[in-house]
């Protein structure tokens, strides 16, 4: 539990703390979340190198804004992943929330209903998966592959196998692209609005300690008369919420929703939770390792697409890199059961 | 080990023996109702198609039975189905080689994952899914474009038959007889399902944990190969693509699960799987012959994996104590 809440730290950068205080807080932060943002740092100062373009403000908002729809998939991944599940429904559970709810939305407040729509999908999907892990203990990795495959099926179906036609509804093109402050896309402002939600849950509500708990020992938790498994479902239905709605999000962006469109969210999304510091066996991690973890992979798609790399190559450098992470601080330690 | 009473090997094989009886029945109707008659051919196509999916699935229940999992199984096999692609033509010799290096290209690739969990003690779920990536991308470097250069005798060779059997068939065979037979007989194979079963118990019983979890990774690659090679003979061209590598992973852990293989490891063996694999299979053709849509296709192997894994979760909800469903 310890590595639970020390992310939060990051945010006011110590400045005028003295030489005692910077030490605290060094010890407080994770070794995880240090090494990750020095290589947002290393990417951005070697980019700068290669292209001055990786330093400008305009560059960095439009990172962060591309950043924004993986972010949010990756609080749902994490909340999962936190209770030592894994939720491998992404793809679909985002291109089924995309299509359902731009398909289903109608035009009246220029499509208001999409977002509705659009958790109350992801939830449907989140409730069938946290059924079959909680209480017919299937293994979630297991179980959500199915899912995804039925929701891969169900789609294929809806759609007729090709893409749909109906194209983004206003509202979310606006949450999407739009601005409300100058200079900052609505879409990060959305971010911003999960990120503060997945810290309160976690750090300030009965349910967030139950996560925790749950995932460092399941039956401990049990013994305690936690709610093991109504916990278990209902993360299971916010991170259906948080994929669908960051697919319906990313229509906006794309201008539409197409098959497959999820398919590269899986990946970056675990991997993201992961390099933040977050332990795959569960029980530890905080959002805002995430939140670094969830930049940092987007950088690195940034860096690899600017330097003109091929699919092949840019593939193989991305792997090997969430690879060597890892390997640096994914590990299993020896002792933990 | 098995069949010293016929009641013991009974109820040791129970699950494996209904995945037979299930099979038998299904082909049977397959059979019956497809329109071209019992023929070799009809035979030789059904016996590709299953014995890609059941080599696939044999890659997939050896980490498996350690309690782990390989997500990248799919992706080694459009990986050696790339590789094959470029290197199977040219004289006999050149074949051979292809062949040596196709397998070797998969014995490599398992390897990687071997490293990954047993050195690099990653979770094998992330390491797996982390490496499908690399291979995937190494898929791409070998072929940009499908297509793909088969010498056109040794592909027919292979895919064809031999006095009315399917050779595809006697080379499954020949995995089962000479590989997986003599490995799960041997202190590493019986050290596969100790480790399954308990970890922990198992390193405190002198098991070499190390070197039975390795053996799983890499031999899942070489299986893996083997099925990237039979992919490449039958379809005689090559196609890097990710949504391929997804399907065939899927579909191996359908079968595996199917074929009565236990998720948490230490209970089941190949011969289920590939059991498991050949139910599969007759179910896509089932739903071929019995003229269902396609579009309905992706789904139903969805729902029967998941009606797979629901029915062999059942004895979890006959739990006497609920403290034990936990972990």
């Amino acid at each position: 539990m310890s590595g639970a809440g020390p992310g939060l730290a990051m945010r006011p950068p110590g400045g005028a703390g003295g030489a005692g205080a910077a030490r605290s807080m060094l010890r407080r932060l994770d070794p995880p979340l240090l090494v990750a943002s020095a290589c947002i740092v290393a990417i951005l100062l070697g980019g700068s190198l290669y292209n001055s373009l990786f330093l400008s403000p305009h560059y960095l908002v439009q990172q962060l804004q591309v950043a924004s729809f993986l972010g949010i998939v990756a609080a749902g991944a994490m909340l999962v992943i936190l209770l030592g599940h894994i939720d491998l429904s992404v793809p679909w559970t985002l291109t089924a929330g995309a299509m359902l709810a731009t398909g289903l939305a109608g035009s009246s407040l220029g499509g208001l209903a999409a977002i509705p729509i659009a958790v109350a999908v992801g939830a449907a999907i989140g409730l069938v998966n946290g059924l079959g892990v909680a209480f017919l203990r299937i293994p979630s990795m297991i179980f959500t592959l199915g899912v995804n495959a039925v929701l891969q099926g169900l789609m294929v179906l809806y759609t007729g196998g090709s893409a749909p036609p109906s194209s983004a509804v206003p509202v979310v093109r606006w949450l999407a692209g739009g601005r409300v402050l100058p200079g900052i896309p609505n879409a990060i402002l959305v971010w911003a609005l999960v990120g503060v939600f997945m810290i309160l849950l976690l750090r300030a509500t009965p349910f967030g300690r139950t996560v925790y708990a749950i995932g460092n020992r399941e039956r401990a938790a049990y013994l305690s008369g936690m709610p093991v498994k109504r916990v278990v479902c209902l993360s299971f239905m916010l991170a259906g919420s948080a994929s669908a709605l960051a697919g319906l999000l990313l229509t906006g962006y794309a201008g539409k929703a197409f098959q497959g469109m999820g398919d590269t969210y899986l990946l970056p999304a675990i991997a993201a939770v992961v390099l933040g510091g977050t332990s795959i066996v569960g029980g530890r991690g905080s959002y805002a390792g995430t939140i670094i973890g969830t930049i940092l992979i987007v950088l690195l798609q940034s860096m690899l697409a600017v330097m003109q790399m091929p699919d092949a190559g840019r593939q193989i450098i991305y792997g090997v890199v969430i690879f060597s992470m890892l390997l640096l601080y994914g590990r299993s330690r020896s002792g933990q059961a | 080990m098995s069949g010293s009473s016929p009641r013991l090997f009974l109820r040791h094989n129970a699950l494996p023996l209904l995945a037979a009886a299930i099979f038998a029945l299904m082909f049977g109707l397959y059979l019956a109702l497809q329109p071209n008659g019992i023929r070799t051919d009809v035979l030789v196509t059904a016996a590709n198609k299953g014995v890609l999916l059941a080599l696939i699935a044999s890659a997939q229940t050896l980490p498996v039975l350690t309690g782990g999992i390989d997500l990248s199984v799919g992706a080694i096999v459009v990986l050696c189905n790339c590789l094959a692609s470029t290197l199977l033509s040219g004289t006999p010799t050149q074949i051979a080689f292809g062949v040596a290096a196709t397998l070797c290209g998969g014995l490599a690739a398992g390897m990687v994952n071997a490293l990954a969990v047993v050195v690099g003690r990653l979770q094998p779920i992330i390491a797996t899914l982390a490496t499908s990536t690399m291979f995937y991308g190494v898929s791409l470097l070998l072929r940009p474009n499908p297509g793909g250069d088969i010498d056109d005798d040794f592909a027919s060779a292979l895919t064809g038959a031999v006095g009315g059997v399917p050779v595809s068939l006697l080379l499954l065979l020949a995995i089962v007889l000479l590989l997986w037979l003599p490995f799960r007989r041997s202190l590493t194979g019986r050290g596969l399902y100790a480790v399954g079963s308990s970890e922990a118990s198992a390193y405190m019983s002198g098991v070499k944990v190390a070197r039975a979890k390795a053996c799983a990774y890499v031999g899942a690659g070489l299986l893996s190969g083997f099925a990237g090679l039979l992919l490449t003979l039958v379809a005689e061209s090559a196609q890097a693509s990710a949504i391929q590598a997804g399907d065939l992973t899927l579909n191996s852990i359908a079968a595996v699960v199917i074929g009565g293989t236990s998720l948490f490891g230490g209970v089941g063996g190949i011969v289920g799987s590939i059991l498991g694999a050949f139910i599969l299979r007759t179910i896509g053709d089932l739903l071929f012959v019995l003229s269902a849509p396609p579009l309905w296709q992706p789904m139903f192997q969805g729902l029967i994996l998941l009606g797979a894994v629901s029915f062999s979760a059942l004895p979890t909800l006959r739990a006497r104590n609920r403290l034990e469903t936990y972990r």
